[in-house]
C-alpha cells in the first residue's frame, strides 16, 4: 500500500475489473472526447482583440465579399483547452520510443527552437534588402559548408523544401545537366526497394523508371545495373538508390554502381533519407554520387511536426555544380553573397530554374546548424556510431523470435524483420503493430519496403538509452511469445487502450468525408453527444 | 555530448552482446577506402551557451522586422501573431509527432488537419482541400500538373499578375516536363488581355488576385471563357487575409484554387517554412496532390480520422502517383488552425478590414509625396507604385534611414527596364500612424 502525502492510504480497495463506467460525457477520465470547431465554436465569436477601423473607405472595386464565409471562432481559453486537449491524442518522440524506420524519430533539442526564434532569425522578411540581412546569409554559407563538408561534395541547392521536393530538384539538375550536353535520355533506373517518392519523381520530370532487380542478400548487384545500362544502351539518364538502403544495409557494390553509371555518361542520384546512419563515417561524394538529398529533419533532427515542415536540401558534384538552381549562396572575398536572379549570374553558372519562391525553409536551417554545432564533428560519429549500435542490439535482441530476411548480419540504423515468424498464428504484421500500441509504443514501420513480404522496419536512432531498448526488446518478445502461444485476441482487436480502438480506413476511402457539413437538422443536439 | 544516452560502458557491453569486437565491424559493408578514418573538418561539439552565442551573433547582423517602420510584402506578410499560437505549436506531441501513419495514437494531428482542410475550404468557397501543400508557389506547380492530369492538355497561360518566382516555379517544372508555358509581360495595373490567350489547347489560366502589384482581378470573364474552351482556372493569392473582405475565388468560378497561407499563425522566417494551401471541386478530388485526411469510425462505432484516397499517392502508385509530394507542412498548417480559429469569422473580416482602411491610408500619403504615382485601381493591402527614381536605389537609402519600405520590383525582375522605377508596398495591421507618417517623410526627402 502506498501513502499520499497527507497520510491517507491511496490502494483502491478491492479490485473491480470488470465494471467500467459508462460516462455521460463519453469522456475516460483524463481521456477526453473533443468535438470539431465547427461544433463548437460561432462565427460571432472571437480570440482575439480588434477594433474596427476608425475610418472606412474600402478601395475594393466591384471586390467586396458577398456572403459569410462560415468560420467559427472560439475565445482564448476555449481555443487553448481545444487544442491541448487535441494533443493529448497523438503519441510523440517526447513521450516515447517512436521505431518507425526509415522516418528517424530522434529526440528534437529545445534549443533549436529557440534559435530558430531569434528575431533576427524568425522575423525577416526574404524580399526586405540583402543589406539587412547579412547574417541570415552568412547562416546559409555556414549551413552548406556544413553539409558539403559531411558529405564531400562541390554545390549545395539549399532551397527544396522537403525531402522528395529535393530529390525533384536533384533530378531537375541531372536533366538541365544531360540537355546541356546536348543529349535526351529517357530512363531512369530505380530499385524495387526505393521509396515510391524516386519513381514518382523521375515520371513528374518524363523519365521512364526501370527496376533493378536486388540480389537475394537485399542490396543493389552491380551486375544487375550493368545489364540494365546495357538493356536500355544510351538511353539511361541516371539511377536513384538509396544508401544506406530501405532494408537497413549498406549497398557495398556502390562504388562499382557509381562506376558503371558514370561510364555510360549518367548520373548518379543518391537518396540520401538514411544518410543519418553515416554521417562522420563515410562521405557519400567519396563514394562516387553525383546528388543527394539530405532529410534536415531526420539527419540533423529538426522536428517532424505531425508531418512536415521538412527541408531537403541537395548536395552536387562538380559535375552537377553548375547546374544548381536559383537562389544560391556565392563566396566572395567581402563574405557570402546570395545570387537570386539569373542577373546575377558569371559565366559557368547555368541555374536549371528555381524550386520556390524565397529561398527554402530559413526555420529549419536555424535548427539544423544548431544540432550540428552542438554536435560537432566529433558528437556526430559518434550520433551514428550510436543509432547504428542501437539498431544492432535491438536485432541481436530480437532475431532469435523474429525472422531476418536477409540473415543474421549487421544492420545500419535500421533493423528489417518480416513477418515469417507470425505464420499460422492468425495474427497479421498490423494486428501486432497495433498491440504495441497498447503497450505503449508507436509501432515500427509496416510494410515497407515492399521487397519484403510483411516488412517491419524499426529504427531505434541514437537517442535510445540502452534501458529503453531493453524494455522494448523485452516487449517485443512478450507479444511474439504471447502470438505463438495462440492468444490471438490480444492482437486482432488492438488496439483496446488508445484514444480509438481500430479505425475503418476502407469506409474513409470509399465515400470520403473530407470537410465537416453540418448534421442534419433533426440530429442537432450538441449537449447529447454519447 | 548532452543529446546521447548511451555511455562508454553501455556502448562496449552492448557491442559484447552483439558479438562484434568494436563498432566499425558494423560499418564493415562501407569500402575500406571510402571510410574515414579520422574526423571530418569541422569543429567540435559545443556546449549549449556557446551555441547560443554563435547564432544568436549571426542574428544580430539582421535588421528583425519587427524593430523598424515595415512595409515589405510581395507574398510573404508581416501579421501579429496571437501568443497562444507559439505555445501550443510547441506542445511536444503536436511538435515531435510524425505523419499520423498510424491514426489511433494520432488523432490530434488529424482532427486538426480535417479543421484545416474545412478551413481552407470555406475561406476560399471550394468543396475540398487538402491538408496543405510546402507552400503558395510550389502549390501553384502541382496545380499546373494536376490541370494537365485532369483536361489531359499541356499548355498552361500565366496571367502577367502573377509573382515572378512563382511563375519561375511553374516554368521550371513545365519546362522539365516538356510541357508549354505562356507568360504573359508584367501587368501591374490588371489591364492586360489574357482573354485572346486562351483557346483549345490550354490546359488551365493562372490568374492571381490580388496579383504580385496588388491588383483584385475579377475571375468570373476569366473562368468563364476558360471554361468554354474546356480549360480550367487556377486562382492563385499570396494573402490569405484579403479572404476575408473579398469575393473568394471559388464564387467565381475557380476550379482550383492555391494560395500562400504564411500571414495566419507563421512567422516570416526569411521565406519558409509557410504553408501552402490547396482547394478544388469535389469531382477532381481524386486527381488532387498531396495529404487528405477523412471521417470515418472507430471498432466501437467513435467518429475519428485517418489518412485516405492514399492511392494516389507515391508510396502506393509510384510512378503513377498525382505527385512525388510524401509530406506536407503539418506544423505550419496547425499554427494557421489555431490563428483561424482565434480570429474566428468576426476577427478575420475585422483583421482584413484594418489591413486595407491602413493601405488605404498610406495609399494616400505615398500619393501625395511629389512625383509618386499610384497605379492600383482596387486592391486589399498592397500596391504598387511608380517612383521618378529607381526603386532599388529609394529602398536602399530608405534602409539606411531606418524604414523597410517595399520591395523593388527588380529584385525579382531584373531584366525588364520598364520596371526599374516600381515599388510594390505592403500595409498590414502592425503599422501605426507614426510608421506610415515616417515613411512617407522618409520618402518624400529622397525623392527630394
Amino acid at each position: 500500500m502506498t501513502m499520499n502525502t497527507q497520510g491517507r492510504p491511496t490502494a483502491p480497495g478491492e479490485p473491480e475489473t470488470s465494471f467500467r463506467p459508462k460516462t455521460f460525457t463519453g469522456n475516460r477520465g483524463l481521456d477526453m472526447e473533443e468535438p470539431l470547431i465547427f461544433e463548437i465554436g460561432r462565427t460571432d465569436t472571437t480570440g482575439v482583440d480588434l477594433d474596427e477601423p476608425a475610418e472606412f473607405a474600402p478601395e475594393l472595386g466591384a471586390h467586396a465579399r458577398s456572403a459569410p464565409i462560415g468560420l467559427p471562432g472560439l475565445a482564448e481559453p476555449e481555443a487553448m483547452r481545444h487544442y491541448v486537449r487535441l494533443s493529448r491524442n497523438n503519441y510523440a518522440i517526447d513521450s516515447g520510443l517512436y521505431p518507425l524506420g526509415s522516418c528517424t524519430m530522434k529526440h528534437n533539442p529545445r534549443l533549436n527552437e529557440k534559435m530558430a526564434r531569434l528575431p533576427g532569425f524568425g522575423d525577416i522578411h526574404p524580399l526586405q534588402p540583402l543589406s539587412t540581412v547579412r547574417g541570415a546569409v552568412e547562416l546559409l554559407a555556414e549551413l552548406g559548408d556544413w553539409l558539403m563538408e559531411l558529405t564531400g561534395t562541390a554545390a549545395i541547392a539549399l532551397s527544396p523544401k522537403a525531402g522528395a521536393h529535393g530529390e525533384l530538384c536533384g533530378m531537375m539538375a541531372i536533366k538541365a545537366a544531360h540537355t546541356a550536353a546536348g543529349r535526351d535520355p529517357k530512363i531512369v533506373l530505380v530499385p524495387d526497394s526505393a521509396h515510391g517518392t524516386n519513381p514518382a519523381t523521375a515520371a513528374l520530370l518524363g523519365y521512364r523508371v526501370v527496376a533493378v532487380d536486388a540480389r537475394d542478400d537485399g542490396t543493389v548487384d552491380v551486375a544487375a545495373v550493368r545489364a540494365a545500362i546495357a538493356a536500355h544502351a544510351g538511353d539511361v539518364a541516371a539511377i536513384m538508390l538509396t544508401n544506406p538502403n530501405t532494408c537497413g544495409l549498406f549497398e557495398r557494390d556502390i562504388v562499382a554502381i557509381a562506376e558503371a553509371i558514370h561510364a555510360t555518361d549518367a548520373y548518379f542520384y543518391c537518396d540520401g533519407a538514411n544518410f543519418n546512419a553515416i554521417v562522420g563515417k563515410a562521405r557519400p561524394g567519396d563514394l562516387g554520387i553525383d546528388a543527394m538529398h539530405i532529410n534536415l529533419h531526420k539527419t540533423f533532427s529538426t522536428p517532424h511536426g505531425g508531418g512536415g515542415p521538412g527541408s531537403g536540401p541537395v548536395v552536387l558534384s562538380q559535375r552537377l555544380a553548375p547546374f544548381s538552381p536559383l537562389p544560391f549562396v556565392r563566396k566572395t572575398a567581402d563574405g557570402p553573397v546570395l545570387v537570386e536572379t539569373e542577373a546575377g549570374l558569371e559565366p559557368g553558372e547555368r541555374p536549371f530554374g528555381r524550386m520556390t519562391a524565397f529561398h527554402g525553409q530559413m526555420g529549419m536551417f536555424v535548427r539544423a546548424l544548431a544540432y550540428m554545432l552542438s554536435h560537432g564533428a566529433d558528437g556526430l560519429k559518434q550520433a551514428s556510431e550510436d543509432a547504428v549500435l542501437n539498431a544492432n542490439y535491438v536485432r541481436v535482441g530480437l532475431q532469435d523470435l523474429m525472422s531476418l530476411p536477409f540473415g543474421e548480419r549487421p544492420c545500419m540504423h535500421e533493423v528489417l524483420f518480416d513477418d515469417t515468424f507470425l505464420k499460422d498464428t492468425g495474427v497479421t504484421t498490423l494486428d501486432f503493430a497495433k498491440a504495441m500500441i497498447d503497450e505503449g509504443y508507436h509501432p515500427m514501420t509496416m510494410y515497407f519496403p515492399l521487397v519484403v513480404h510483411g516488412a517491419m522496419l524499426i529504427e531505434p536512432t541514437e537517442s535510445e538509452s540502452r534501458a529503453a531498448l531493453d524494455l522494448f526488446v523485452a516487449t517485443l518478445r512478450d507479444l511474439v511469445m504471447s502470438a505463438k502461444r495462440g492468444e490471438t485476441e490480444r492482437f486482432t482487436g488492438a488496439p483496446y487502450l488508445a484514444p480509438r480502438r481500430r479505425l475503418d480506413e476502407t469506409r474513409a476511402a470509399r465515400a470520403p468525408v473530407l470537410t465537416w457539413t453540418p448534421p442534419a437538422p433533426a440530429e442537432v443536439s450538441p449537449q447529447a453527444v454519447e | 555530448m548532452r543529446y546521447l544516452p548511451l555511455t562508454d560502458t553501455d556502448r562496449a557491453d552492448m557491442l559484447a552482446r552483439i558479438g562484434v569486437g568494436s563498432i566499425d565491424e558494423l560499418f564493415a559493408d562501407i569500402p575500406e577506402a571510402a571510410r574515414l578514418k579520422g574526423l571530418v573538418d569541422l569543429p567540435r561539439r559545443k556546449g549549449e551557451l556557446e551555441v547560443e552565442r554563435h547564432l544568436s551573433r549571426l542574428a544580430a547582423k539582421n535588421v528583425a522586422a519587427g524593430s523598424v517602420p515595415f512595409f515589405v510584402g510581395a507574398g510573404a506578410y508581416r501579421h501579429h501573431v496571437p501568443a497562444t499560437v507559439d505555445h501550443l505549436i510547441q506542445r511536444s506531441e503536436f511538435l515531435t509527432s510524425y505523419t499520423p501513419y498510424q491514426p489511433e495514437i494520432t488523432q490530434g494531428t488529424l482532427q486538426y488537419l480535417f479543421e484545416f482542410q474545412t478551413q481552407v475550404a470555406r475561406l476560399t468557397a471550394m468543396d475540398v482541400a487538402n491538408a496543405s501543400m510546402y507552400d503558395g508557389s510550389t502549390g501553384t506547380g502541382e496545380a499546373v500538373l494536376m490541370a494537365h492530369r485532369v483536361t489531359r492538355r499541356t499548355k498552361a497561360v500565366l496571367s502577367g499578375g502573377l509573382h515572378p518566382q512563382y511563375r519561375a516555379v511553374v516554368e521550371g517544372l513545365s519546362g522539365m516536363a516538356d510541357d508549354t508555358v505562356v507568360a504573359l509581360p508584367a501587368d501591374p495595373t490588371g489591364t492586360e488581355d489574357i482573354l485572346s490567350r486562351i483557346d483549345d489547347d490550354t490546359s488551365c489560366v493562372v490568374v492571381q488576385s490580388p496579383s504580385f502589384y496588388g491588383q483584385l482581378i475579377d475571375l468570373k470573364p476569366i473562368a468563364e471563357k476558360a471554361h468554354a474552351h474546356g480549360a480550367l482556372l487556377i486562382a492563385v493569392f499570396t494573402e490569405v487575409v484579403s479572404l476575408g473582405l473579398i469575393e473568394p475565388p471559388g464564387a467565381q468560378g475557380a476550379d482550383i484554387v492555391v494560395g500562400e497561407g504564411q500571414s495566419l499563425g507563421n512567422g516570416l522566417t526569411f521565406g519558409g517554412p509557410y504553408v501552402g494551401l490547396f482547394a478544388t471541386r469535389q469531382k477532381y478530388v481524386r486527381q488532387m496532390p498531396g495529404r487528405l485526411c477523412g471521417e470515418t469510425v472507430d471498432a466501437e462505432g467513435r467518429r475519428g480520422f485517418v489518412l485516405t484516397l492514399s492511392t494516389r499517392e507515391q508510396h502506393i502508385r509510384r510512378e503513377k502517383a498525382t505527385s512525388n509530394i510524401c509530406t506536407n507542412s503539418g506544423l505550419c498548417a496547425l499554427a494557421f488552425t489555431i490563428h483561424m480559429t482565434l480570429l474566428g469569422e468576426a476577427g478575420l473580416t475585422r483583421l482584413a478590414r484594418i489591413n486595407h482602411a491602413n493601405a488605404v491610408k498610406l495609399k494616400k500619403l505615398l500619393a501625395a509625396v511629389p512625383g509618386v504615382e499610384v497605379l492600383n485601381s482596387a486592391f486589399f493591402n498592397e500596391f504598387a507604385v511608380a517612383l521618378p527614381k529607381v526603386a532599388d536605389h529609394v529602398v536602399e537609402a530608405l534602409a539606411d534611414r531606418g524604414i523597410l519600405a517595399g520591395v523593388p520590383v527588380s529584385r525579382l525582375e531584373p531584366r525588364n527596364k520598364d520596371l526599374a522605377n516600381l515599388l510594390v508596398v505592403a500595409s498590414t495591421e502592425i503599422n501605426t500612424d507614426e510608421d506610415r507618417a515616417a515613411f512617407a517623410a522618409a520618402l518624400r526627402e529622397v525623392l527630394a
